[in-house]
């Protein structure tokens, strides 16, 4: 309980932390939000004038704490760029990234963990060398060209799905997933072989210890001992790792929404830094640092639950 | 273990079919829409239009300041009078109008029964209400129609008859009288605009899409698609997949590289951008206050080969602001006044105290292909004269609040575009007091030109001194003009009826599917 609740609190404070750092930075850099919302239009006086009516004449922390106390009271404020509640703006790119994202991960899990305890068991030959050559290249190519290649072939080639069409989640949801599914995949193949080589590496490794041999000598089966002894091992790494790839799928997935046309929140996040529309950027920059944490947290909760030695530390 | 594995990859299976599985019960609710055009069915009648940039904006005309918002919203707003494809102004909510003798008193007579999209008749009052509030400019956000300060009085006489009361005769106020007319009672334009216009506003998805619907009840030729669909894709890789899958219908702007990728499904129009595009120079910043130094970089620029190199011959060469879809205001003398000559730019530098050259930065928003594409062709005809430039990008919220509010560069390739069917809107930004003079022009000839101007009264002296405007900004290079940029639009066969402005809009309208 008492482990919880101190999860909690970092939780908070690293999303203050961020949002505050958010804003900072915002600050810094050059072009403000009046200048974006009066474009071409803009003079000095009508700049002056817009900033004293959205309030940006005043002081960053007084800005800062005004928002914060919106952002706790349920008030994420009123977009720039869209005059539209950041809410009804964001929340259904929320649920597309969300989607997307998780998608992603099931992917990866499904395909990658199979694949990476195959791979592991069988070592050496030709085959395991075209093997680490396929991965190698798996890894090293970016998302977002996959993602290219992926359109090409599937919309423009063999028509299984209209590249631009993207059918609204709460209407044809069927379609949406089928369509995400793609760009899924382009996000999900360099982190599979990523983590099929990983899993490779671990599980070999824990092989060669001790206790597997026993094991095995005191006659059971390799296959037997990989699943109960090795796998619950090698897992820790690997969940550490999967939760660090899901907070990195939201990340590339702004890229590959762009490259599919998905409107997620990955482009929203893009262009409402161009636009200098603060209320969106803090509220997505929020969600974004929550998911990253909240990643975070889940894997020790799972780990915990695997390798119950790391428990000790913080639920005593 | 074979079985854990295979337990395993059941449950992944299961897993998928879940997701999938439920979303097939949603997808039953809504059959009607989703029917995939076969060649037997019916075709709708609608189409999806591609639009590379967002409509992140406030969709309030008064209010409206990004270009590409105000190119579709075109579709959704009327003022009294409205622009016509040959540049001149047609009555629009207005039946017609008189200008009284001394031309200071205009009366406008409201077309009878003129809807708005809600269903309301447009009334005197809300003619009123919408001039007055883009006069004013007290409500946040609403930019200031300045030609609007010389309204002494405006009034409705009765339900359908409006006067307005200028202080002095002017040959443009009647092309400012396009601003939209608004319900006076109404306060969610922003989000939820309601115009007068041939389609009417239904939804907008943020960096997604936006819906327009035919509206029944329009005044005039109703638009012949009974829905529109404008899809935004910023990423050029994917709205040219867009294009390729059928997602999209028709596309401007494209650059003729993606014209080439188009293949055979697509017929392509040309039209103008309708921008003056330039190096635009700061005229009070060393070196160029320099009226030798300007002169030389003009004299180093090949206007051809920029458009020849970077845009594949599309485009069309200009010589001062003005560009040619303006007909009587286009001077085409001046287009050729500068031909390329490395000779006489080289002595007029040696001249101005820069025998060896300088070095400068040519600041260009990123996001603006084309003009980065300019700026590159820029920099090799330069070296040619001992001037190495090097490119800037910035990125376009900063270039509107360093180079265009700031006036903090050297010089910056943009295109400018006139927000009315005026001369005055391309050509009153050089005087020397004027707010939006970004490259600190300073003539006292050009601002006593503009002076004789405003006191004209005869269309053909205003015509004549606005060429003379055009001329002195020549002679005086105050800037290396370049180009109009050609707009190509992608068209899907079978589509037919794009129309072009001389302002930047898009008139969805007049598109039809050929018979």
């Amino acid at each position: 309980m008492k482990y919880a609740a101190k999860r909690i609190a970092m939780l908070l404070l690293t999303m203050v932390i961020v949002s505050l750092l958010a804003f900072v930075a915002f600050d810094l850099i050059s072009g403000d939000p009046a200048t974006a919302m009066l474009g071409t239009e803009a003079t000095p006086e009508k700049v002056a004038a817009l900033r004293e009516q959205l309030g940006l004449d005043r002081p960053l922390l007084v800005r800062y704490g005004e928002w914060l106390l919106g952002f706790f009271t349920g008030n994420l404020g009123v977009s720039y760029s869209y005059r539209q509640p950041v809410w009804d703006l964001i929340a259904p790119k929320v649920l597309v990234t969300l989607c997307l994202s998780g998608l992603t991960f099931v992917l990866i899990v499904v395909v990658s963990i199979p694949l990476g305890l195959r791979s592991a068991r069988s070592s050496g030959g030709v085959l395991d060398g075209a093997r680490t050559m396929v991965n190698q290249l798996c890894m090293a190519v970016p998302p977002f060209f996959t993602g290219i290649l992926l359109s090409w072939l599937f919309s423009t080639l063999l028509k299984w799905f209209v590249h631009g069409k993207f059918p609204s989640l709460t209407e044809d949801f069927g379609g949406a997933v089928k369509y995400l599914f793609f760009a899924a995949l382009a996000l999900a193949i360099p982190r599979i072989a990523m983590t099929v080589r990983m899993l490779r590496s671990t599980v070999q490794g824990e092989m060669q210890k001790d206790y597997v041999r026993t094991a095995i000598s005191r006659g059971n089966d390799r296959g037997g001992v990989l699943y109960r002894h090795v796998l619950k091992n090698a897992l820790v790494p690997v969940v550490t790792f999967l939760a660090q790839t899901m907070a990195e799928i939201v990340a590339s997935s702004i890229v590959v929404e762009q490259v599919f046309a998905i409107p997620g929140l990955g482009r929203m996040l893009v262009t409402s830094i161009s636009n200098r529309d603060y209320p969106t950027v803090q509220a997505i920059v929020v969600i974004l640092a929550f998911w990253v944490v909240l990643a975070g947290t889940v894997a020790d909760l799972i780990n915990q639950r695997i390798d119950p030695r790391l428990r000790l530390g913080g639920a005593a | 273990m074979k079985k854990r594995l295979t337990a395993f990859l059941l449950l992944a299976a299961l897993l998928c079919a879940a997701l999938t599985g439920c979303g097939g019960g949603s997808t039953e609710q809504t059959p009607a829409e989703k029917e995939p055009s076969t060649p037997d069915a019916p075709v709708a009648n609608e189409i999806t239009v591609g639009i590379a940039q967002d409509l992140d904006d406030s969709l309030d005309p008064h209010k409206t300041v990004k270009a590409g918002t105000r190119e579709v919203m075109f579709n959704v707003f009327e003022g009294l009078v409205k622009p016509t494809p040959d540049g001149d102004l047609t009555p629009a909510v207005a039946e017609n109008y008189t200008v009284s003798e001394d031309r200071l008193t205009y009366t406008f007579t409201l077309r009878e029964g003129v809807k708005f999209h809600n269903g309301d008749t447009v009334t005197a009052e809300d003619v009123v209400y919408s001039i007055n509030r883009c006069a004013a400019a007290t409500e946040t956000g609403i930019v200031q129609v300045e030609a609007f300060s010389v309204i002494q009085n405006i009034a409705a006489a009765d339900e359908r008859t409006v006067t307005i009361t200028i202080a002095e005769p002017s040959n443009e106020f009647l092309s400012y009288l396009t601003v939209a007319v608004l319900p006076s009672d109404y306060d969610k334009q922003d989000t939820a605009p309601i115009g007068t216009g041939p389609f009417k506003f239904v939804s907008r998805a943020a960096q997604d899409s936006m819906v327009l619907e035919k509206f029944d009840e329009y005044w005039g030729t109703p638009a012949n698609l009974d829905k529109v669909t404008l899809k935004i894709i910023e990423n050029a890789d994917s709205l040219m997949m867009s294009l390729q899958s059928g997602a999209i219908d028709l596309c401007s702007h494209l650059t003729s590289t993606q014209v080439a990728q188009l293949g055979d499904d697509f017929n392509v129009a040309e039209g103008t951008m309708n921008l003056v595009q330039a190096m635009y120079l700061n005229n009070a910043e060393k070196p160029f206050d320099d009226v030798r130094v300007r002169q030389a970089l003009c004299y180093a620029v090949d206007k051809q080969a920029i458009i020849d190199i970077a845009f594949d011959g599309y485009g069309s060469p200009i010589g001062s602001s003005m560009y040619p879809a303006f007909g009587k205001y286009f001077d085409d003398s001046l287009t050729n006044y500068y031909t390329k000559d490395v000779d006489k730019a080289k002595a007029l530098l040696a001249d101005a105290g820069y025998p060896n050259g300088f070095e400068m930065t040519i600041t260009v928003p990123s996001n603006y292909k084309p003009h980065m594409d300019t700026a590159e062709v820029l920099v090799q005809q330069l070296a040619e004269i001992g001037v190495k430039a090097t490119i800037q990008p910035i990125e376009w919220e900063s270039w509107v609040s360093d180079v265009y509010v700031g006036r903090q560069f050297q010089s910056t390739v943009v295109g400018v575009d006139a927000s009315t069917m005026t001369a005055r809107a391309l050509l009153e930004r050089f005087t020397s007091t004027y707010g939006k003079n970004f490259i600190n022009y300073n003539s006292a000839d050009y601002d006593a030109l503009f002076q004789q101007v405003l006191s004209s009264s005869d269309d053909a002296e205003q015509t004549s001194l606005y060429k003379q405007m055009e001329q002195n900004l020549t002679e005086n290079a105050a800037n290396v003009y370049i180009q109009d940029l050609a707009d190509l639009v992608a068209v899907r066969k079978g589509l037919e009826g794009v129309t072009f402005y001389p302002i930047y809009v898009l008139d969805l309208a007049t598109i039809r599917y050929a018979k």
